[in-house]
């Protein structure tokens, strides 16, 4: 998802024999679905595990923000440009909203912002997709924001509590984006065969990328056991996938688009679809930096990070200057 | 000196009259700037009609382990919600 292949700070999971009294109770607190807040006592691994996941999760929203106002400019009307900015200015809060909830654990924005700059965090893999034209706007909308609702639905019962509130904040933002999504699919839909055949070409190159987000399959996923235990993850990437994938189809359908991949179908005994895996070696590639656009989204955030230095150097030197006038 | 900006912790008054909520938090360089940056960001669909901030090291909190002998004591106190007093229904609404 946001935060793909998320490292649990400790490998295996402890049982309740291995615990301290401490941590037993802290487990017991999990258990019982009481939200740990800031000051409360928790073992190391937990927080480490929640500034890796929260990070990263707050660093997707901020690098999602690339591919999509790549587009502002271009925006097909004067209201698709106003929504369009709408939704990446809210991507923008959802960062500050998360680096927030990482900053209540003790690690500071900035120097999480730096970790990501220096190549030692992670961004979501689906940003290094590129958006070439006006229906990747509309699919991004549609299967990005869809798929992290998804996740971020079931994260709003995470058990670290300023998590959990950011997460609540950020669903009831992010159903505009995917509305808006499938709004402007919508219409190249059901235009002309030029803007129809864009659609489904947006559809098809972002499909698998979008399954990608959840993470590797659960058997694979190794430290996930931990995190689960601690709440930190609430749905196995498995079973997010699968709801994903449940909720997407009947919307491909009205679009009267042809499905992206030929293994979707339904499954009666399951209840569920059935659908074909991404390419999981393209996957860990584009996570150790080998996609199409890698090297520009870091190279971006870099430049726009330096070139605002002056900016926010200038702005405290004023802010201290006038406090230091005030005390005199 | 780090130049990393103070963190702010932004209170909101929704439309009908409650008191001042606390909605999150941001950096900025001082109290103007705070309160410009908390209204692009927490402000964005009618969330609100005033706007407080405060830089977070003034908040002065309870500790965690207080929890117990701060709150614990009203629990047992049921006397102190209406509901404890059976009144006849003879007299009416109170």
């Amino acid at each position: 998802m946001y935060a793909q292949l998320i490292k649990t700070a400790r490998s295996g999971i402890k049982s309740r024999d291995e615990m301290s009294k401490q941590e037993r109770a802290f487990q017991d607190k999990i258990d019982a679905d009481i939200k740990i807040e800031p000051r409360d006592w928790m073992p190391d691994d937990y927080r480490a595990t929640l500034i890796r996941q929260i990070g990263q999760h707050a660093h997707s929203e901020v690098v999602g923000q690339l591919p999509e106002g790549n587009w502002i400019t271009r925006a097909p009307t004067l209201e698709r440009k106003a929504i369009l900015l709408a939704k990446v200015q809210d991507e923008a809060g959802h960062g500050l909203y998360l680096y927030a909830a990482a900053e209540t654990l003790g690690e500071s924005r900035d120097e999480l912002v730096r970790l990501l700059h220096e190549g030692r965090m992670k961004y979501s893999s689906i940003f290094n997709y590129p958006t070439l034209n006006w229906a990747d706007i509309g699919a991004v909308g549609w299967l990005v924001d869809g798929a992290a609702i998804v996740n971020q639905v079931a994260l709003q019962r995470t058990s670290y509590g300023p998590y959990s509130r950011a997460m609540v904040r950020i669903c009831k933002e992010e159903s505009f984006h995917a509305r808006q999504g499938y709004h402007a699919i919508m219409k190249m839909a059901f235009g002309t065969e030029a803007q129809k055949a864009m659609a489904q070409d947006a559809l098809n190159r972002l499909w698998f990328p979008a399954m990608m987000m959840f993470g590797p399959h659960d058997s694979e996923s190794t430290h996930s056991e931990q995190s689960m235990a601690w709440k930190i993850k609430v749905k196995s990437n498995d079973e997010l996938r699968q709801q994903f994938v449940d909720q997407t189809i009947p919307q491909i359908e009205y679009l009267g688009l042809d499905l992206p991949d030929p293994g979707i179908k339904w499954n009666e005994t399951r209840g569920h679809y059935d659908f074909s895996d991404p390419d999981w070696d393209e996957f860990i590639d584009v996570i150790r930096g080998n996609g199409p656009c890698n090297v520009d989204r870091m190279k971006d955030r870099v430049n726009a990070w330096e070139d605002g230095t002056w900016v926010r150097d200038g702005l405290l030197a004023h802010a201290r200057k006038r406090a230091r006038a005030a005390a005199e | 000196m780090k130049n990393e900006w103070p963190l702010w912790e932004v209170f909101i008054r929704g439309q009908h009259g409650l008191s001042h909520r606390h909605v999150g938090s941001l950096h900025a360089p001082d109290a103007e700037m705070a309160i410009k940056n908390a209204r692009d960001v927490y402000t964005r669909r009618n969330e609100g009609v005033s706007i407080w901030v405060v830089e977070a090291r003034h908040i002065s909190a309870t500790a965690p382990g207080d929890k117990g002998p701060l709150f614990e004591p009203s629990e047992s106190k049921v006397y102190r919600h209406p509901t404890f007093f059976d009144i006849p229904e003879d007299v009416g609404h109170m």
